[in-house]
């Protein structure tokens, strides 16, 4: 039958545009594509490693930057707590001091109270001895406003003294 | 939305049931008139599938573009439209004759009188087939350079859209049929295979296409699937290693199977042309057989109005239509297959031609 036998003139025609045709392919068109088909998958599987290096380090930064947190959080509890102390030692010191000062500022008040007191009570003395000396003089002046009173003192004191030597 | 598009097919269908009452009606009136015009399936059949001087204009039988013929016959080269043979018609060019016989050995083929009797020139004449090929050499070329200018204006960028498809298809072929294949030769016979595999799948679509630029039964054609194969079968041994012609002249087996008496070389010589027949073989078979299927669906029609009447060639459209569209469809299927079988089965050919020797006992045998 026809159909199974190659006509020659087909074959040749065939074989020539084949011919033709793989020449102008393999000399323009499959370089240039094969190399951006090969270049671009290079690109792609290069994309998808950095990507899977960058998930990674990203993981890594993560969980360091987790436990800088954590550290911190454990930081800022000792300090808490020791600021804590500080203060209430603090607070004990000043107190201390407070009342060490307040005691000497007592003592302070009390001694110069004792001396005002002291010196008042000198200064009452002498004025009171003044005054009695005062008051006796006046007396005196007034009692002894005639001689007989003067000699008779005079005689009265000169006999005490008398009796005591 | 679905109901609309059947609804939409039944009315298409309806009306080709119409038109083709109309039609076999004009048929059946002729038909009385004359009995030159029974249909003759056999005729019909083979004239589709075959090779012409000319290209069928649509919708109309007896007109067609005229093709050049050129044939060496006993005084040198001719060259002359085919319209001047047509129909039985003789041409006389310079001191010989030349015609296409409608019948007998040589009918449908343009040969030479001499003194009365057929002689069959050396025919290279531009036939369908012959332009169908170029027709598709330049798809292909425009295709490949669409990429090309695309790579070099747009770098690393993936295409869009059409050219996209085509350098999905190139690259699904490309890695993983021939790349892990043959590995590091990859470089080497890429350009072959990939120019293969685009070739025959282009013209596997354009055999499916009814009018002009397509509608050659190109790959159906047995010298297009020979070549094809025989240039598959010229690589795989113009480029075989030394091992490979040793596993065929000297195989690794007992001595008595390859001396005195070389009954496994035979075996491999045998196997090295069994291979590019069984390439020939597959692609053009399924291919033709698609496009019979379809034109002997489409004859029913016709068979079945002249024999049953109009309602009967009516009917047969319903039933004929859809399996032929549906047959169509396969065939756009098995166009894409048969390219990727014919490529990845050459590359298998080729790889097997390239063992170094290291490899050995993982051998694949591939028959199918």
């Amino acid at each position: 039958m026809e159909l199974f036998t190659p006509s020659f003139g087909l074959v040749f025609w065939m074989f020539v545009s084949f011919a033709v045709l793989f020449f102008i392919l393999w000399k323009f068109a499959w370089p240039v594509i094969l190399h951006s088909v090969d270049d671009r998958a290079n690109l792609i599987d290069k994309g998808v490693e950095y990507a899977e290096s960058a998930r990674m380090q990203l993981e890594q930064a993560q969980s360091t930057a987790d436990g800088i947190i954590a550290e911190a959080r454990h930081k800022e509890a000792e300090i808490l707590r020791e600021a804590d102390s500080l203060k209430s030692q603090i607070v004990e010191n000043a107190r201390n001091e407070a009342k060490i000062e307040a005691k000497k500022e007592q003592d302070a008040a009390k001694l110069s109270i004792d001396q005002a007191r002291k010196e008042a009570e000198k200064n009452l003395r002498d004025e009171i001895g003044q005054l009695a000396i005062e008051i006796a003089t006046k007396v005196v002046r007034k009692r002894m406003g005639d001689d007989k009173a003067q000699a008779h003192l005079v005689n009265s004191l000169l006999d005490e003294i008398e009796n005591q030597n | 939305m679905m109901m609309k598009k059947v609804l939409t097919i039944v009315v298409l269908l309806v009306i080709a049931a119409l038109l083709a009452l109309g039609f076999s009606e004009a048929q059946a009136t002729d038909g009385a008139a004359s009995a030159e015009h029974k249909i003759d399936p056999k005729e019909i059949i083979f004239e589709h599938l075959g090779d012409a001087y000319g290209w069928e204009i649509p919708f109309s039988h007896h007109h067609r573009i005229p093709l050049p013929v050129i044939v060496f016959g006993s005084d040198g080269f001719h060259c002359f439209s085919s319209a001047r043979v047509a129909g039985g018609r003789q041409w006389v060019d310079g001191s010989t004759t030349f015609t296409i016989p409608t019948d007998g050995d040589n009918h449908g083929h343009v040969v030479e009188l001499v003194d009365g009797k057929e002689v069959k020139p050396f025919d290279i004449s531009i036939t369908k087939n012959v332009l169908a090929v170029w027709i598709t050499v330049l798809i292909v070329i425009w295709l490949a350079f669409a990429m090309v200018r695309w790579y070099k204006n747009n770098g690393n960028k993936a295409p869009r859209g059409g050219l996209g498809a085509c350098e999905m298809l190139i690259g699904f072929i490309y890695d993983t049929v021939i790349k892990s294949t043959l590995k590091d030769k990859t470089r080497r016979f890429a350009p072959f295979l990939l120019t293969v595999f685009l070739f025959i799948f282009v013209m596997n679509l354009l055999g499916l296409i009814v009018i002009f630029p397509g509608g050659a039964n190109l790959t159906g054609n047995i010298a297009v699937t020979l070549v094809m194969a025989v240039l598959t079968f010229l690589v795989t041994n113009l480029f075989g290693t030394k091992h490979y012609w040793k596993e065929i002249f000297w195989p690794d087996v007992p001595l008595w199977l390859k001396f005195p008496l070389p009954i496994m070389p035979l075996i491999e010589i045998f196997g090295m042309f069994t291979k590019p027949a069984a390439l020939t073989v597959r692609l053009f078979a399924n291919m033709m057989g698609g496009h019979m299927i379809v034109i002997v669906l489409t004859l029913l029609i016709f068979i079945f109005s002249a024999v049953g009447g109009l309602f009967a060639g009516a009917g047969t459209v319903l039933i004929s239509i859809p399996f032929s569209i549906f047959m169509l469809l396969i065939d756009v299927l098995v166009s894409f297959i048969q390219a990727y079988v014919f490529t990845m089965l050459s590359t298998i050919f080729i790889s097997m031609a390239q063992e170094d020797g290291h490899g050995h006992g993982k051998e694949e045998h591939v028959t199918a």
